[in-house]
């Protein structure tokens, strides 16, 4: 698939949530499929915590194809040509956004100089994007995971620029457990040696034990009980017996290692704090209204977006309830809704793997 | 836009597409596969929403462009404003409720009027095979057993009537069905094989 890697630099600083701003912002983007002369076909994807702009074409780093390569192409649910398909690197990330391993405005990284940015952050920067691409309205905006929670604060705060919003294994607030497995793995980073308060860019070492126990942490959350117990069992990694010791005696251990340490080779372990934090701060109904005053339907009342809600049946990240409770949030707020549990063995992981009903639900969602 | 032509539709399905007023919001509980909806959408330019438990139909209805939510009618109600519909519809659907009469006053907060159709337990071949077999019927309209229905709450036409008279539900006009094709109104709680309703709230 021919992509076009494209940066794209604000014309101004980006004003974020915390009250700072941030000043030379850089986008990376890959676009897929022609834009039409009345630029009415355009798709923004979001992309999640430790996904990239690379959703359909192969990863720079990694060498393997797209995140979402089963759902975004010629003739595919998010069928490229009939859209033109936007996928931006978030702010905070490391693929090419600007984030805390980018240079400040002294000419060294960041670091935790980088300020703590919010979903909503991101969102905006993806807006400015638009703006600068002349893109008005999007015909939808899509998103899994985090990028489910991107697509839903842009129809709060950007009610505007989207006719559809398609948010799938998403939530509009992270949970007390959720926040709790990110702290988990925060603490992992910071408690890596390497990781030097975060200022770790200059020397030859970076925090990547940490990073990779995050990950490995992180990991387990994508994935359903059903399915490890499925992949792995009990069953021992190339021996016949277990060795009384620590190494990875079992394959799930060895599968998680390998995991985490795969995952340090293209992620930067500063980002992972920074972007892990801005989803722990998401809460739609906060953001509207005040700690504790705000309501779900109130954030959703100025919208004319037509809205798909998906979950996982195996999804315990972010399960159905949440799902349930923006759909019934946006009933209240009398937007057109269609939300659907899907069946599937994958876990939160479902949106990105063979869950052929979910590839019908896309396909019809964003053809009607 | 194809409109889809009415005789596609179950008859009680065709009668309410006939009598829903153009360009009215509808709720559609139990919407099925969206067949309903999709005649409202095209033919009356209605804006439709829809509600329905069974995850396959609601992939179809998302499939048509349609916007349904997977839910429970009887606990997912009460997320719609009052008022939020000019019409509400319950199509085969009451005799499943948890609580029919609480169902009635749901359908009748959130729309100003409502549709409700249902099969009549008196029809003259549920009573024939009840009393002369005794054994619950199994009828064409009504084909599964005891065990396994989803019918819980079995009504009649007068039971019907009696619950509205009850809940202070005003008929504004009735329709019975026998064979998939309308019967006249005499006789209905023998000769109705099932039944729809127009009512409004007061």
């Amino acid at each position: 698939m021919a992509t076009h890697s494209q940066s794209y630099a604000l014309p101004s600083d980006l004003p974020l949530d915390s009250g700072q701003a941030l000043s030379g912002v850089e986008i990376a983007y890959e676009t897929y499929g022609e834009l039409a002369a009345d630029k009415s076909n355009a798709i923004l994807i979001c992309h999640a915590l430790t996904g990239d702009q690379y959703v359909a074409s192969t990863h720079p780093i990694t060498g393997k194809p797209g995140w979402w390569e089963r759902m975004v192409g010629p003739g595919l649910p998010i069928d490229t040509d009939r859209f033109h398909v936007i996928c931006a690197n978030v702010i905070g990330s490391c693929m090419g956004s600007t984030g805390p391993a980018s240079d400040g405005p002294d000419g060294k990284p960041y670091g935790m100089r980088f300020p703590v940015i919010t979903i909503r952050d991101m969102v905006r920067a993806a807006v400015a994007l638009l703006d600068g691409l002349g893109i008005d309205r999007l015909h939808a905006v899509v998103g899994g995971s985090m990028g489910g929670m991107q697509a839903l604060s842009l129809a709060a705060n950007w009610p505007e620029r989207a006719e559809r919003v398609l948010a799938i294994a998403t939530t509009a607030r992270h949970s007390a457990q959720n926040i709790a497995f990110h702290e988990v793995g925060r603490q992992a980073i910071m408690a890596d040696p390497n990781w030097q308060a975060g200022d770790y860019y200059a020397g030859g070492n970076s925090p990547d034990d940490g990073l990779a126990v995050a990950r490995m942490a992180a990991h387990i959350t994508y994935l359903s009980e059903e399915g490890l117990t499925e992949k792995f069992g009990r069953r021992l990694q190339d021996r016949d017996s277990k060795t009384f010791g620590f190494d990875a005696d079992f394959q799930v251990e060895s599968y998680l290692r390998y995991q985490g340490s795969g995952f340090t080779r293209r992620f930067d372990a500063n980002s992972y704090l920074y972007i892990t934090r801005a989803m722990d701060y998401f809460d739609i109904a906060e953001e509207h209204g005040g700690p504790g005053n705000g309501t779900l339907a109130d954030a959703f009342a100025g919208t004319t977006a037509r809205f798909c809600v998906v979950s996982f049946d195996s999804d315990w990240l972010y399960p159905t309830a949440e799902s349930r409770h923006v759909v019934h949030a946006l009933n209240a707020a009398g937007a057109p809704v269609s939300f659907v549990e899907l069946s599937a063995p994958f876990g939160h992981d479902s949106f990105l793997l063979d869950v052929p009903a979910l590839d019908r639900v896309v396909k019809g969602f964003l053809d009607g | 836009m194809v409109e889809a032509p009415a005789e596609t539709l179950r008859p009680d399905l065709a009668v309410i597409a006939a009598h829903v007023p153009p360009g009215v919001r509808v709720l559609d509980v139990g919407c099925g596969d969206g067949a309903l909806m999709a005649v409202l959408r095209d033919s009356k330019q209605v804006d439709a929403r829809g509600i329905e438990i069974d995850p396959m139909l609601v992939e179809r209805c998302v499939a048509r462009g349609l916007s349904v939510v997977q839910g429970d009618a009887d606990r997912d109600l009460t997320f719609y404003p009052d008022g939020a519909f000019d019409v509400a519809i319950l199509s085969q659907t009451l005799q499943t409720a948890a609580r029919p009469d609480h169902m009635m006053r749901e359908l009748l907060r959130v729309g100003r009027r409502a549709f409700v159709s249902f099969p009549n337990f008196a029809y003259w071949r549920m009573r024939w095979a009840l009393v002369s077999k005794g054994r619950m019927p199994v009828t064409r309209h009504l084909p599964v057993s005891w065990y396994e229905t989803e019918n819980i709450h079995h009504v009649t036409v007068k039971d019907f009537e009696q619950l509205a008279s009850d809940l202070g539900v005003t008929i504004e006009n009735r329709w019975f069905f026998t064979d998939e094709r309308e019967v006249s109104a005499g006789g209905a709680n023998w000769r109705a094989e099932y039944a729809l309703f127009e009512v409004s709230a007061g």
